[in-house]
């Protein structure tokens, strides 16, 4: 039995069962990693020694209390710019180098009290700011399906490591569409909750007001499981919200008869790939002949969201990445004279580019003069756009659309061209910027490469989108392929 | 020739209080003074990546109280904002802070004039925010220590309403009495608790046109404020008559020196590029709350004055004196009702009890002796029980021991003797030794009178009961 080749579910089943120990799965991971990450990339921190050591304990618990509830001993991998107490936490950039959280997040928390195993910690684009994991400091992320392919950002690793058996679980965090986009990338289900309804203490920030975590899995079954571990209100963190999580196991059931689906048709324009536009449409058929209702609609807005997310987000970098400058922790430059010079240096020497280009263009919106114009208006566009989601779900239950226009791009491919690359994000942008939930799910393949589907729900209703994904994922193959590691 | 120009200053005031919650705004931790360098932090008040901010409410509260005491108006919709800067004791590199949405605004105190008018000082704004790490300049390099990161402050701002130095005192005095009277802060100037900035320009005298500003930052104390506002008066007046353009700049005042410097001229000047808090959410305050609040606001300092003149009949000045600390204030209000005796319990406390107080550095808290035992004190006197004079000498005991008054009279075996028989025998014996003496008063010094009283009360250790002394000194003398 391949043990790294099964899902979560399947795992925690048999370790409950007592079919595998707990250190066995570990093990069958660690041996997976060694043989296959020299390919993919997706690891920056390997945790063997603590995993095995949480294996055991986690092995004489089970046998003591005769249950591992929760994610029953299940392994996750962790993004490196969520904290875990005694890691590193890179946030895939030089500028943290040498830095290791002396805390763990409360989602690293949640993940060790409900019986997980971390494995370590997963590359990404640099500060989350990217769309192929090219701008990771570190190394660079292959598509698990096709080698001179990117596997999408910025939590390229977080898919790819699912997708590539590495993993069953990870987590990814999102700004603008980081764990959807990837996962739509590389062929697994990815989640973006609502905002508020995951803790985000302990994660490094981007953009506060659009930043998410995300849960990544195999298939939805796996996504609700580790959803259900991390989800709610957190006093660490004030923008979570106190409403109930609920039981999404109750989700997983192929009805959805009277379901109304609501495609918006900015999301099928131009720019949209005929073939993944193919398979969003074939995906539709799907959803109809298991009962939903499904009517095209119209967000007018959406093409404002891309503009305003990169003013929101872009200024609250500007902001949030203010505290990486070689003072307290992270790099610092060897021949920085004062406080200024420390600054200057360390700083012009630990960013990278595009991170670089986002704190200039955050940095210019905030300015006097400038914040009426630019943030302000932005912040305006973000509430049209909101209510234009709003209206929309007084009739419908979920929207559906293809997560980004195209599939996987080859390295290089976009990034002399920031606009081509900001683009790919432009079906998940709006998404984060009303702070609603949604989830891709992949629904087919073109060239070899993967599509994804995209849910998106009402407000706290990840339920729906479970229930919606499920039926969709019960009803098709896509989810059972496995990627061949070239 | 032309008529000198006569100029008016005009004054507003930025106070910065630390509000005295027992844990900081944004985490757990400690917001006690001093203890080890970095030992009173976390990951929110070290700003570590992923860290966020978590607001007190206790902040929020303390912040309402003071806007209450202070005459505010409370917002019903507040929010954190973030104030960005670089600098080393700022550990996101921004401030969480109030900027568009203040906690409390449009309030005003009254202050008294010299010549005992009052005059009403606006209050602009009072918002919240988070207090900066210290830096430590050492031989071996600047080292940054992080314990008062993230302590909750008030920024209290005036409107640009005092006229002179001595009103900015005034203020100031008046602020600092409120705020730790309401406890909202110790106001210790001296730990940096209580602090302040003044905006200070000229213009033509009644001219409702003010002045380029400058702000003045570090001044310490009550003393250096008055000083530093002086001093940029006089400096500006001077620029203005030599015909210079005055910029405006933020100023250092250097104490030693006693002179005010350019800290940032206006062009580099800040752009603070202010925007809403992401991590901190609206703060939504109802009535309900805040007449919760008003209702622990004590009597202040101003009401109390007043009822002090009214109902103990003392002076006004004594009264205003009294009620600056509330600790002094009780403990004056506790003595009189002792003592049945407020006039004694004023001048025992603002005058003795201040000085010893003074001289040994110690606060009305650290007394030793109760009000209650004062008015024993002042009762012993009032029953010529024992001398004014020994009550000076007991006074010092009862801060020394903190023993009541009649342990110490009885221990001293200081109780006045009024025997008029065996004054009469003590005061015939010491004329008798200073023949000298009865001789020049005699010849009509009576300033001889006064060392003769003296030579007797030696005599007697002060235990003679004065008054008899004198009594029979007077008749006696006459018989030689």
């Amino acid at each position: 039995m391949e043990l790294h080749k099964l899902k979560a579910h399947e795992l925690k089943k048999l370790i409950n069962s007592k079919e595998v120990k707990v250190e066995e799965v570990t093990n069958a991971f660690f041996n997976r990693i060694d043989t296959t990450d020299d390919k993919i990339g997706a690891y920056l921190y390997k945790a063997k020694e603590e995993a095995i050591l949480n294996a055991k304990r986690l092995d004489n618990k089970l046998g003591a209390e005769g249950k591992l509830e929760g994610l029953g001993g299940v392994p996750v991998a962790i993004k490196d710019n969520i904290s875990v107490k005694g890691m590193q936490n890179t946030c895939g950039s030089k500028i943290l180098e040498g830095y290791i959280s002396p805390y763990d997040a409360t989602v690293t928390e949640r993940i060790k009290s409900s019986n997980g195993i971390i494995l370590g910690k997963l590359n990404m684009d640099e500060f989350a700011m990217g769309s192929s994991n090219e701008n990771s400091a570190y190394k660079k992320v292959i598509n698990p399906w096709k080698k001179e392919y990117v596997p999408g950002g910025s939590s390229g690793a977080s898919a790819a490591a699912v997708a590539a058996f590495e993993s069953p679980l990870t987590l990814g965090t999102e700004t603008g569409g980081s764990v959807r986009q990837p996962s739509s990338f590389c062929g697994v289900v990815g989640l973006k909750p609502t905002y508020g309804r995951i803790s985000r203490y302990g994660v490094t920030a981007f953009g506060s007001t659009l930043d998410q975590v995300g849960t990544i899995g195999r298939d939805v079954e796996d996504c609700a499981l580790l959803t259900g571990a991390i989800a709610g209100i957190d006093k660490m963190d004030f923008t979570t919200v106190n409403t109930p999580v609920q039981d999404y196991s109750k989700s997983l059931i192929k009805d959805i008869k009277g379901k109304k689906i609501g495609i918006p048709e900015e999301y099928f324009g131009e720019g949209l790939d005929d073939k993944v536009r193919k398979c969003i449409d074939e995906a539709i058929r799907v959803l109809e002949d298991n009962g939903a209702i499904v009517k095209k609609i119209s967000l007018p807005l959406t093409e404002y969201s891309l503009a305003a997310y990169y003013i929101i987000s872009s200024a609250e970098a500007s902001s949030n990445l203010a505290r990486f400058d070689g003072i307290r922790f992270g790099h610092r430059s060897k021949d920085a004279l004062d406080a200024i010079d420390i600054y200057t240096k360390s700083r012009s020497e630990g960013f990278g580019k595009e991170v670089k280009r986002r704190i200039m263009l955050g940095t210019y919106a905030l300015s006097s003069g400038y914040y009426d114009a630019y943030y302000k208006k932005a912040l305006k566009v973000r509430n049209l756009i909101k209510q234009d989601f709003a209206k929309n779900f007084e009739e419908f239950d979920i929207l559906v659309s293809p997560t980004s226009p195209s599939t996987a791009f080859k390295f290089g491919e976009k990034t002399e061209d920031v606009l081509s690359m900001y683009l790919s994000d432009v079906y998940t942008v709006p998404v984060n910027i009303a702070g609603l939930p949604a989830i891709s799910v992949p629904c087919g393949f073109v060239n070899g490469l993967p599509v994804g589907l995209q849910f998106i729900g009402n407000y706290f209703r990840e339920d729906v989108l479970f229930n919606m994904a499920y039926s969709y994922e019960a009803s098709t193959d896509w989810h059972k392929k496995s990627a061949v590691i070239e | 020739m032309v008529k000198k120009m006569e100029y008016e200053v005009v004054i507003g005031l930025e106070v910065h209080t630390e509000l005295l919650t027992k844990t900081k705004m944004n985490c757990g931790c400690i917001t006690e003074f001093g203890g080890q360098p970095n030992t009173h932090v976390c990951p929110v008040c070290m700003g570590l990546p992923g860290s966020l901010p978590h607001l007190n409410k206790k902040v929020v509260e303390y912040g309402i109280r003071a806007g209450l005491a202070l005459n505010c108006s409370i917002t019903k919709l507040g929010r954190m904002d973030r104030k960005n800067f670089f600098y080393p004791d700022t550990p996101k590199n921004y401030q969480i802070t109030q900027d568009e949405l203040p906690l409390c605004r449009d309030g005003h105190i009254e202050i008294e004039l010299e010549d005992g008018s009052t005059k009403k000082i606006g209050i602009e704004r009072i918002h919240i925010e988070e207090d900066a790490g210290k830096l430590l300049h050492t031989g071996a390099g600047t080292l940054v220590d992080f314990n008062r990161a993230g302590v909750p402050l008030a920024e209290i701002v005036s409107r640009p309403d005092m006229r002179s130095p001595k009103e900015a005192v005034k203020y100031l005095e008046m602020v600092k009495s409120i705020l730790s009277c309401t406890g909202v802060s110790d106001c210790k100037m001296e730990e940096g608790s209580l602090r302040c900035d003044a905006n200070v320009s000229v213009m033509e005298k009644g001219s409702n046109t003010f002045g380029i500003r400058t702000e003045i930052k570090n001044m310490n104390s009550f003393k250096a404020l008055e000083k530093a506002i002086n001093y940029e008066t006089d400096r500006q007046i001077k620029a203005l008559e030599a015909g210079e353009k005055l910029s405006q700049d933020t100023r250092r005042w250097d104490d030693t020196k006693g002179i005010t410097t350019v800290m940032r001229s206006k062009e580099f000047a800040n752009d603070y590029r202010y925007f809403p808090e992401g991590d901190l959410v609206t703060l939504n305050i109802d009535n309900q709350w805040i007449e919760e609040i008003r209702k622990t606001i004590p009597e202040l300092p101003r009401e109390k004055e007043l009822r002090f003149v009214e109902q103990f009949q003392i002076p006004r000045y004594d009264a205003y004196v009294l009620t600056i600390t509330m600790s002094m204030a009780d403990f004056f209000e506790k003595t009189a009702k002792a003592s049945d005796d407020a006039k004694s319990a004023s001048n025992w406390l603002m005058g003795d009890i201040s000085k010893i107080m003074k001289e040994n550095a110690t606060w009305v808290e650290d007394l030793k002796f109760t009000p209650e035992q004062l008015g024993e004190l002042i009762k012993l006197i009032n029953a010529k029980t024992i001398s004014n004079a020994i009550g000076k000498k007991v006074i010092v005991e009862m801060f020394n021991t903190g023993k009541s008054p009649e342990i110490i009279v009885k221990e001293k075996g200081l109780i006045q003797n009024s025997d008029e028989g065996e004054i009469l025998d003590i005061v015939r014996k010491v004329l008798d030794a200073n023949p000298k003496s009865v001789e020049d008063f005699k010849n009509g010094k009576n300033r001889v009178l006064g060392f003769i009283v003296g030579v007797i009360m030696k005599e007697t250790r002060g235990k003679a009961n004065p008054q008899i002394v004198n009594k029979l000194v007077n008749e006696e003398i006459k018989k030689y």
